[in-house]
């Protein structure tokens, strides 16, 4: 379970995040949403401790991240899995590399067990036969399926995403989007999927935080938010850069 | 220490105090081994194998001029065969251990500071940090303890390598009596001497993998903050490398004196 209670945070005297509270319970499947440059991700980061907030707290299954130092963070991180905006592969390592990277350092397995869940994580994200590819020679869809395979080779209890569609076409975009759906509902997993694509939010996510002027703004079902006839919401939904041409 | 904030010493004595911090953290990874010795043994290869040529070239050269320069000094005064009693003696405790920590602080921890800046601003440290590992462990200490290794074995090499071109320069070009200056370099050059080389490469080694590593992992964001880590780690690296030998060369030579080495 994720529980965020009034979060605060500011970049100099930019206040970024200003008083954010939520509840995401475990296998929740979560969309967070908003406008480019409205803290998505300075949130997201948050739950995962790699940023620290002005004050506020973050609990992971009850235990409150923010009064934890580095090393006491590694401990609870190894619930996490995050996927990066730019998918973040370790451009020194060959794809099975990559993705056996938390295997070898945290486990003691022998190298044919490490090949054998390797070569099963780059099954799962529809990327058999790449392991010995490295990160330059793959397309910005195929980084991001990388980058999600060694997310969730040490199968955590919960997977960040960050931006996962963007920059991708339509059609590599839904492909993604069947994945995290697949990654969701084969490992039972919590998601949290940031995204300013209205499409991907409605398919991936069982619950959809829409984040505007600094706070929660709407925490609701994807159907409730597409049906909602507030004007900040529809806006949104509907990609309308100025609020007088929203016709209901 | 507020009105501090925002001048010159007070970003300075906060970069130290972060550099003290990173320091402190890598040591206490170092003690409790949480790196991987492969990483270690990789770093090595990188810091010390492929630093040959610069060392030897830098070594050759410097004991070459120096003896030439010490010849015609000396020669005035009919001292040729001391010659390369002073080029050991410079070559052992301040030259080889400088020179070499100058050249792969130039090579080394300007390689370091691009690789972990450039790391840091495709995100790929917090990746490790996600993975639950600690940028220190995976990073710092694999380097800190690889050039502490390489460094005096570096130095070692350029002394040896000063040495044998002063002879030969000395010798063969200068025409020096070879017995006698042979000699004159050994009731010279001590063993503290080549103690004293070897425990400021130690040092060197360290101040060259923490400076890059410091300045890599705060790196601002963008290609500029790539570059500019890049250049400061060097430039850092260097004068503090050049004003720790001044204070090492007055503790060290008095510690010699008091144990009587």
């Amino acid at each position: 379970m994720i529980e965020v209670r009034d979060l605060k945070k500011s970049f100099g005297v930019q206040p970024i995040l200003d008083g954010v509270s939520f509840r995401i319970e475990n296998g929740e499947s979560v969309a967070i949403i908003g406008r480019s440059g409205g803290g998505k991700s300075v949130l997201l980061k948050h739950i995962i401790g790699l940023l620290q907030p002005d004050s506020g707290a973050v609990l992971i299954d009850g235990e409150d991240i923010v009064a934890m130092n580095e090393r006491q963070l590694l401990r609870v991180r190894r619930k996490f899995g995050m996927v990066f905006q730019g998918a973040a592969l370790f451009d020194s390592m060959t794809v099975a590399e990559n993705v056996a990277f938390s295997l070898r350092r945290h486990e003691r397995l022998t190298e044919g067990e490490i090949a054998k869940r390797v070569a099963a994580a780059l099954a799962m994200v529809d990327l058999p036969g790449t392991e010995k590819k490295n990160p330059a020679e793959l397309s910005g869809g195929m980084r991001k399926r990388v980058g999600l395979a060694r997310a969730i080779i040490y199968e955590p209890q919960i997977v960040l995403y960050d931006e996962p569609t963007t920059g991708l076409d339509p059609i590599v975009s839904d492909s993604i989007d069947k994945l995290i759906i697949r990654v969701r509902d084969q490992l039972k997993v919590t998601s949290i999927v940031v995204t300013h694509d209205m499409r991907s939010a409605r398919r991936v996510g069982n619950h959809v935080l829409m984040l505007h002027e600094k706070k929660i703004y709407a925490n609701c079902t994807p159907a409730a938010l597409f049906a909602s006839q507030d004007a900040v919401i529809r806006q949104f939904v509907d990609g309308v850069a100025d609020a007088k041409e929203i016709i209901f | 220490m507020n009105f501090l904030a925002g001048t010159w010493l007070g970003d300075w004595l906060a970069g130290l105090g972060r550099i003290t911090l990173l320091t402190r953290e890598a040591i206490a990874s170092a003690l409790t081994f949480k790196f991987s010795r492969r990483d270690v043994l990789y770093q090595i290869y990188f810091i010390g194998i492929k630093s040959q040529s610069v060392v030897i070239v830098t070594g050759a050269f410097t004991g070459m001029v120096l003896a030439a320069q010490t010849y015609f000094q000396f020669h005035k005064i009919k001292m040729d065969t001391a010659t390369l009693a002073v080029v050991s003696v410079s070559m052992c405790s301040e030259l080889g251990p400088v020179l070499t920590a100058l050249m792969v602080s130039g090579r080394v921890g300007a390689a370091i500071a691009a690789e972990i800046g450039t790391m840091k601003v495709t995100e790929q440290i917090d990746a490790l940090r996600t993975l639950a590992t600690h940028p220190v462990d995976y990073l710092v200490v694999p380097r800190l303890i690889a050039a502490n290794i390489a460094l005096p074995l570096l130095t070692i090499e350029s002394m040896c390598v000063g040495i044998a071109a002063s002879y030969v320069v000395g010798v063969f070009l200068l025409g020096i009596e070879p017995t006698y200056a042979w000699w004159n370099m050994l009731k010279y050059s001590h063993d503290s001497d080549v103690m004293i080389g070897m425990i400021k490469s130690v040092i060197y080694g360290g101040i060259i993998a923490l400076i890059g590593c410091y300045k890599g992992l705060s790196c601002s964001v963008g290609a500029e903050g790539v570059g500019r880590a890049t250049t400061e780690a060097v430039v850092y690296a260097s004068i503090t490398i050049l004003i720790t030998n001044f204070f090492l060369t007055l503790v060290l030579e008095q510690l010699c004196v008091i144990l009587g080495i």
